[in-house]
């Protein structure tokens, strides 16, 4: 039920961003989702792709700090309040979002977001407890 | 104006025949007193009769400051604790602090020498002397003040810290002479314009400057911002404290080193080889009147040269140009000695931080920063910001606790960090 992200360490000087989408183009990786999340000295660019593997090597290779992580892909009905409904049954859950970014891409009629809680496997279960859907790694890949 | 007529214009040849006798006095008790020199001119194949004038004692062992934490923090003390009066350390690499001891008559000496200090400055009986050296363990704020009563000055003991106060105090008191660090002095320089302080309303007219390397350019300024001459002072605890050597008023170049109790050399730091005067290497002295903790050949590791030349001021003791750096790694900030292995034992106690780091000293308007420029790996990073915001925390509060020091910590890609032919430049200092 979950899906792997990569995230890369990025010092904040013109250049580093550009280096490593043409990284990943070399690569033929596509970048399905990304964001950004910058400080005043350094940024740290998450990303989900098509093939996390191919491209955590490359940008390993090219001297890049890349990690991999666990996060959710989930379901939000399109309409206003769709992702308030969701955010009210994660907190009833007591389960936390330690942050959130937009899928460029729609599943169907909804809206699809990334998130990294501090507990995935709880808010795995609250979600589906309540009919949200979570999407696989799988599918939300290939989008 | 001289303080000590007598002694400070003797003639060449009487400050030598002085010094001579009181090396050869120097040398006779340390070797009776101190099994480390006994231990260290043995193993040179010398004794105390070895020296038959002046130019043998550079075949005398030196003394390094690893020789003083190898003897913490008594072992090089030449005479029983009962005899010490006063107790100084300063901020030591592994944690431990070098250890210094005076006694009586040391005491006596040392204000005499920053009396003499204080009148070559341009001070005299009748100012009010306020001294913003810290008090404590650090020489500063004491030697300062004692060689101030000598003089018969009015001391005013402010020691560091608190710029207000300082500032009432000054246009209250009439402080007519200061005694700070230099970069200190552009700081209050900077709070005074702050709070609309006219400077030409102080009685502020001296400052005697030291325990920090500084430049021509930043006297200039100091002099200008604070309407005052500035007079750079030399000392070190391992020899003295504060009053070690200093610029007359008169020339403002070049420091008098006071030769009837101290016998500097010039080496080169490579070789250990005698430099003749003139010849800039590594300053390196010999006590010659001290008792507590005398010093041998000890190396200061500060860059300098030996100027011969006369003075105009009438002085007779040889001159040491302005400090223009260090022989070994070791950064000055804020007044604080900081060595680049100290950060790195840092880092080392911090869970998955690797020893690449580099450190970036500048001078933001009139005071030292540093940033501690610190390589993220696989086991550091993390995709959350605030994981990564708690490590630069951690380190810099831990850096913080062992120095003393406000850094600032900037996490850095790894590899970034420029590694020449396998050895890492660690130190870039901008100012």
């Amino acid at each position: 039920m979950k899906v792997e992200q990569i995230s890369i360490f990025i010092e904040n000087k013109s250049g580093r961003l550009a280096e490593v989408t043409q990284t990943l183009g070399e690569s033929g990786v596509n970048i399905r989702a990304l964001s950004l999340a910058d400080t005043s000295d350094f940024g740290i660019l998450r990303l989900i792709v098509d093939k996390t593997d191919v491209a955590k090597l490359a940008l390993k290779e090219r001297g890049f700090t890349v990690s991999k992580t666990e996060v959710v892909a989930v379901e939000v009905p399109d309409r206003p309040a769709g992702l308030a409904g969701i955010l009210q049954i994660l907190d009833a859950g007591q389960v936390n979002v330690e942050y959130m970014y937009a899928f460029v891409e729609r599943c169907g009629g909804n809206a699809v977001i990334i998130f990294r809680f501090d507990d995935a496997e709880t808010a795995i279960k609250v979600l589906t407890q309540n009919n949200v859907h979570v999407l696989e790694g799988e599918r939300v890949y290939t989008l | 104006m001289i303080w000590n007529d007598e002694f400070e214009t003797l003639p060449r040849e009487a400050i030598e025949a002085l010094q001579l006798k009181r090396l050869r006095q120097t040398l006779e008790r340390v070797y009776a007193t101190v099994p480390f020199y006994q231990k260290s001119f043995k193993a040179a194949g010398i004794t105390p009769a070895s020296l038959k004038g002046l130019d043998d004692l550079k075949r005398f062992p030196f003394t390094l400051k690893q020789d003083m934490r190898d003897n913490y923090p008594y072992g090089l003390f030449a005479v029983p604790l009962d005899q010490i009066v006063r107790i100084h350390a300063s901020s030591g690499t592994t944690g431990k602090p070098t250890v210094v001891g005076y006694t009586r008559r040391d005491i006596d000496n040392w204000s005499e020498l920053m009396a003499r200090s204080f009148v070559a400055a341009g001070a005299h009986r009748g100012d009010v002397i306020h001294n913003a050296y810290g008090y404590g363990l650090f020489t500063g704020g004491l030697g300062a003040h004692y060689g101030a009563e000598r003089l018969g000055a009015s001391v005013i003991p402010m020691s560091g810290g608190n710029t207000k106060k300082q500032i009432l105090i000054m246009q209250d008191f009439g402080s007519s002479v200061i005694t700070c660090t230099p970069s200190y002095s552009l700081y209050l320089a900077e709070a005074l314009a702050e709070e609309g302080v006219d400077i030409a309303s102080l009685k502020l007219r001296v400052g005697i400057l030291g325990a920090e390397p500084w430049t021509e350019s930043i006297r200039k300024e100091i002099e200008t911002k604070l309407g005052i001459k500035a007079i750079d002072i030399y000392g070190l605890s391992e020899i003295l404290g504060p009053g070690v050597a200093i610029e007359c008023i008169e020339a403002q170049k070049g420091l008098h080193i006071w030769e009837d109790h101290f016998i500097p050399e010039i080496i080169n730091p490579e070789t250990g080889e005698v430099l003749p005067d003139g010849e800039r290497g590594e300053l390196v002295i010999t006590t010659i009147t001290k008792e507590g903790i005398p010093m041998i050949r000890y190396r200061t590791r500060d860059i300098t040269r030996i100027i011969a030349e006369p003075c105009i001021c009438g002085r007779t003791h040889r001159r040491l140009e302005r400090m223009s750096g260090r022989s070994d790694d070791m950064l000055i900030i804020r007044g604080v000695n900081v060595f680049p292995s100290q950060i790195e034992s840092v880092l080392l106690t911090i869970e998955g931080v690797e020893p690449h780091y580099q450190l970036i000293v500048e001078r933001d308007g009139n005071l030292d920063t540093l940033e501690v420029q610190v390589e993220v790996n696989e086991q550091t990073f993390s995709d959350e910001v605030k994981k990564l915001q708690e490590l630069s925390d951690s380190i810099r509060k831990s850096i913080k606790d062992l120095l003393g020091i406000t850094c600032k910590v900037r996490l850095v890609e790894p590899k970034t960090i420029t590694r020449s032919e396998g050895k890492a430049q660690r130190v870039i200092d901008r100012r």
